[in-house]
């Protein structure tokens, strides 16, 4: 499967997919181009886009979804944080074609009586698929509203069988040097693969989605594919993209950003408007898209919104502390 | 043979005005066109605050080649300094309006919390006085006080360039090359006031 992304008029256009419709989106795009572009663009690039995903089948959960107005797909598929394909937003919609997806493999094990490799394959056909509409935060300070189609990471974990001593779930990134332009930066000072942890309550819990898609298709590269992690109430950095490990663990899993910076990310990582990160004040978020005259922040709410179905996780817990 | 140019100095000096100014054109036009993605503002905060450092390293590049001769850009420090606060100063109003909604409670706590903006807002502050006396007559008016004060350029370079280094997050690539740019910039002179007889 061939698939390239638009990202800007940066790429020469002899760089991106060869379909008619994209050619003529740019010439419509050039056209118009200070008047109306920013109103036609985005449905057209979503058609030409929607159209090199494949279509997934699901049955949308309304409880669990947000009744709020989505963010358009041309912004969730160009505007990502993928660090190993490079620090730029637009890094990932550019370069994350590079990657091959298929065939993919999740290890999984660690104190689990069932543990073995998985195919993608069988981890699609092998759970019901659901839409789940949620908030997304990013540590950033900015948001967006996601549809996404998955599965609860718990039916995959109760299939595992963790054993009584799993307190924690571990997830790794893949790691391939020669297809992920980012993890080749010399100056980079992450510790590849990328991994990220939680408790294992909190891997159980409802919310917690293993997502394989988003807007009815499968997942666009930049965005994790094929499968990767979304947990509404914690900073997006926590949501790990493209899994292929998972492991139950007893011990507190090292996660990447903690690692690297611990003053300022934490294991939790809970979307807390109370608890500011050295470099963004937590309060208020852009929520995308966002204009320079209408910025569109709004405040931030406790655990992203979802107070009522995670606040108990962390009664007793003091916040400020385990950030 | 060279011949001599007879061009108007005012019609040299529109054309480096123009010529730095271009990227911001781009940008904005850009911005008109909805190119700029979901998050216009943080790529017009990028563009404005690279176009400053990058002024401040090619104003800083104007005396080590004049002393190698080549005197074009020495003559052109004044313009291209206020163009480069011009780009700095939009950068803080972008921050203004759209990271901090113009809420002088939360500027505050930005300031006292974040060290990156307090010392990119430091630079800008430090470069202030520099674009309110750039005029002949504020120059006059110091007599040799005016030289002194524009010094403060250099303390503002360390600290612009502080800001862009507390701002990167995994990847210190940027940081590290205009470090290296700067660095070269500032020890060139730290040299030459040490040749210098006193």
């Amino acid at each position: 499967m061939k698939k390239r992304t638009y990202t800007d008029c940066s790429i020469a256009s002899s760089d991106i997919t060869p379909e008619q419709v994209f050619l003529n989106r740019r010439a419509l795009i050039k056209a118009s181009a200070g008047t109306m572009a920013g109103a036609l663009s985005a449905p057209s690039i979503a058609a030409a886009e929607v159209r090199a995903q494949s279509t997934l089948s699901f049955s949308p959960d309304a409880d669990r979804s947000l009744v709020d107005e989505q963010t358009p797909y041309d912004a969730v598929t160009t505007y990502n944080n993928f660090y190993e394909f490079g620090t730029d937003k637009s890094d990932p919609a550019r370069h994350a074609h590079n990657m091959t997806t298929d065939p993919w493999t999740v290890k999984v094990g660690g104190l689990v009586n069932q543990p073995g490799s998985l195919h993608l394959e069988d981890l699609l056909s092998g759970f019901d698929l659901e839409e789940r509409i949620y908030r997304f935060r990013c540590v950033e300070a900015w948001s967006m509203v996601v549809p996404w189609v998955g599965f609860p990471l718990a039916q995959l974990l109760k299939r595992l069988e963790p054993k009584a001593e799993g307190k924690f779930v571990e997830f790794k990134t893949l790691y391939r040097r020669g297809e992920m332009r980012g993890t080749r930066s010399f100056t980079s000072i992450i510790d590849w693969p990328y991994r990220e942890g939680l408790r294992i309550d909190e891997a159980l819990h409802p919310l917690t989605l293993l997502a394989v898609g988003l807007y009815g298709k499968t997942l666009p590269k930049q965005n994790g594919a094929p499968l990767r992690l979304v947990v509404p109430w914690k900073y997006g950095f926590k949501s790990i993209k493209s899994i292929v490990e998972i492991n139950v663990t007893a011990k507190q899993p090292k996660t990447s950003w903690q690692m690297l910076q611990p003053s300022e990310y934490g294991f939790y990582a809970n979307v807390n408007p109370e608890v500011d990160h050295p470099r963004w004040s937590q309060r208020f978020e852009r929520k995308l898209p966002s204009s320079i005259f209408k910025p569109n922040r709004v405040p931030t709410l406790p655990f992203n919104g979802y107070a009522e179905q995670v606040a108990g996780l962390y009664q007793g817990m003091d916040l400020r502390k385990f950030y | 043979m060279l011949t001599k140019v007879t061009v108007p100095p005012w019609c040299a000096t529109i054309a480096v005005i123009t010529l730095y100014l271009l990227p911001l054109a781009q940008l904005a036009f850009q911005l008109a066109s909805g190119d700029l993605g979901p998050d216009p503002a943080k790529r017009l905060m990028q563009g404005t605050g690279e176009w400053g450092l990058r002024g401040l390293a090619i104003v800083l590049l104007a005396a080590p080649l004049a002393q190698r001769g080549w005197r074009s850009l020495f003559r052109y420090r004044r313009v291209l300094g206020l163009s480069l606060f011009f780009y700095i100063s939009l950068h803080l109003l972008l921050f203004a309006q759209v990271y901090v909604g113009w809420s002088g409670a939360l500027l505050v706590e930005e300031l006292k919390e974040r060290p990156y903006v307090l010392v990119g807002f430091s630079a800008w502050l430090a470069l202030l006085p520099l674009a309110l006396t750039s005029t002949n007559r504020a120059r006059r008016l110091l007599g040799p006080l005016w030289r002194q004060l524009h010094r403060l350029i250099y303390p503002a370079t360390v600290l612009a360039w502080l800001h862009l280094f507390w701002l990167a997050r995994s990847d210190l690539g940027e940081a590290l090359v205009y470090g290296v740019v700067f660095a070269a910039l500032l020890l060139w002179r730290l040299r030459r006031a040490q040749l210098r007889p006193r």
